[in-house]
């Protein structure tokens, strides 16, 4: 069901992994429709030197977070702030119907980076919206038996 | 190729040799119409009643209570629809659990959008119905109550014969899906104090497309399917004689040997189970650890996604399942594990391994082995577990 892109990401994710002391880090999704997308951004010039990612989520979900790292990795802000949800599951030769939000949630994660970078840095970024919600709900900490 | 191992036989299972050389003949030398009246057809007519026969003594029942269908969930079906329908005069309640297969809820909630009322009983943490409740809930215009004789997720097996006790106690029919019970665990109709029971052909290695509804012969079953007077005129259509023959035959081989089978599955089940929850950190047996089918292992694993889990599984030739919602197509994950009080994060990392006969140790071995890498790689990629680990130190 998905393209070997798709399945190349999920297998091999790029950029899988934390950044400490991160320029901006964004997280999006719930616990409760079981995906969550946390990224990293460092940022020099105004120019995203690295970025990682961590998500919990299906197969699509970590793909889409692959593919999105890596295509705004070495952009500018404004740069990475125009790649759509679109382009990122275009660049992985499509995704299942059912697994479209899965880009969509890798768009606002970046986002959300983003907007964390602009908030810490006193930066105002035209058109950019803080994160729509925040997961922090701390759902993880409920008993586990 | 690397070789499959297959572990989820509670979605369907192979057909068997023996089973595939009873049907082969009504496919193409006795393919007459039961129905017709020349001697050429008589083989078929009689292969179809000595399979209604098979199957009536394997459940303990009369041959006329059988009535032949299409599926599990045909029967399913026709037991809550066809009964809410006969029993409309005497009232409109029905009572079932919040943990049954979707056969039952959705025709349950069909049934609730059509002027009855539904009642879905709670379960406790190892999917086990409250009798307690059950008793309260049932009032004067209860006329059936529908509990499923195991669950296909979690695999607990539920106090049918005591559910069947306070039913004939209270006067109301019983109807039990029994699915994934059929062969794996003694089903007889009158010890259970049953009046309906939902069977499907292929999860006992019998063909796909074909099932059963057993009726006692005292509840009033109208007919579901119009047509010709096929089933006592309750189930019109011309009868799958080939699926029908494969599945009585499959029955009669289940149940053959099912107390040696079963006992091997159990050991199975609890080998790898207790091989899982000590080689994977934070994980948790869902369903009862005892009162479960002999073939089921249910297990979350936190901080991670069942479909993501499914998929490097599948990379590495084994087939299982997840009550994840990734896999269902819908956002929220099992409505079983959310029911026996799963947090949504705990309920989408699950994962369902369902044993048969062709299962091994070394498969279980081989499962193992594969599965540990994989959750670690899984939460390494976890915000869930990485959180966790800075929280907790």
């Amino acid at each position: 069901m998905y393209s070997e892109k798709v399945m190349d990401h999920f297998t091999n994710p790029r950029n899988m992994g934390e950044i400490e002391n991160a320029d901006g880090v964004g997280t999006v999704g719930n616990a409760k429709c079981g995906d969550i997308m946390r990224i990293y951004l460092k940022v020099e010039n105004n120019v995203i030197q690295d970025v990682r990612f961590k998500t919990f989520g299906c197969g699509a979900a970590v793909a889409t977070s692959s593919m999105a790292t890596e295509l705004v990795k070495g952009k500018t802000i404004q740069q990475a702030l125009e790649i759509t949800n679109a382009a990122v599951a275009e660049a992985l030769d499509g995704l299942p119907k059912a697994k479209v939000h899965c880009s969509l949630l890798a768009e606002e994660a970046l986002h959300a980076a983003i907007w964390d970078y602009a908030q810490k840095n006193g930066i105002v970024i035209e058109g950019l919206e803080p994160p729509k919600e925040d997961i922090h709900e701390e759902e993880e900490d409920e008993d586990e038996d | 190729m690397k070789e499959t191992i297959y572990l989820d036989h509670a979605a369907t299972t192979p057909v068997k040799q023996e089973v595939l050389e009873a049907m082969l003949p009504f496919f193409t030398e006795s393919f007459g119409n039961p129905s017709s009246i020349y001697s050429f057809a008589q083989d078929s007519k009689q292969a179809l009643e000595e399979a209604r026969e098979t199957i009536a003594k394997g459940i303990g029942a009369l041959d006329r209570e059988i009535y032949f269908t299409g599926s599990g969930t045909e029967a399913d079906n026709w037991a809550i629809k066809g009964v809410a329908e006969s029993y409309r005069s005497k009232g409109n309640h029905i009572i079932t659990s919040k943990v049954e297969h979707h056969a039952v809820l959705h025709a349950c909630e069909y049934l609730e959008k059509n002027g009855f009322e539904v009642t879905y009983l709670d379960v406790d943490a190892d999917g086990i119905v409250d009798l307690e409740q059950l008793k309260s809930s049932i009032k004067d215009t209860t006329i059936l109550i529908t509990i499923m004789f195991a669950n296909n997720e979690i695999g607990t097996v539920q106090p049918i014969r005591e559910i069947g006790r306070i039913a004939k106690e209270r006067g109301v029919l019983f109807h039990t899906d029994a699915v994934q019970a059929i062969g794996h665990v003694p089903v007889d109709v009158n010890d259970l104090g049953v009046d309906l029971l939902s069977i499907s052909g292929h999860k006992f290695y019998g063909p796909k497309g074909v099932g059963v509804l057993y009726a006692r012969k005292t509840v009033k079953l109208k007919a579901f399917i119009h047509g010709g007077g096929q089933e006592r005129g309750r189930r019109g259509g011309t009868e799958n004689v080939p699926g029908i023959v494969g599945m009585a035959k499959a029955m009669e081989l289940a149940l053959a040997d099912m107390e040696e089978e079963s006992a091997r599955q159990r050991e199975l089940r609890d080998y790898v189970k207790e091989r899982i929850l000590e080689k994977v950190p934070y994980a948790r047996l869902n369903g009862h650890p005892e009162k479960r089918l002999p073939n089921n292992v249910n297990i979350s694993f936190r901080f991670i996604e069942g479909e993501s889990l499914l998929i490097m599984l599948d990379m590495k030739g084994i087939c299982a399942s997840s009550g994840s919602a990734c896999t269902s197509g819908s956002l929220d994950p099992s409505h079983v594990l959310l029911a026996i009080g799963l947090p949504h994060e705990i309920a989408h990392g699950s994962l369902r391994i369902s044993l048969g006969e062709s299962s091994t140790r070394e498969d279980m071995d081989t499962l193992v082995e594969a599965l540990v890498p994989i959750v670690e790689k899984l939460r390494a990629m976890s915000p869930l577990y990485e959180d966790f680990v800075k929280n907790n130190g």
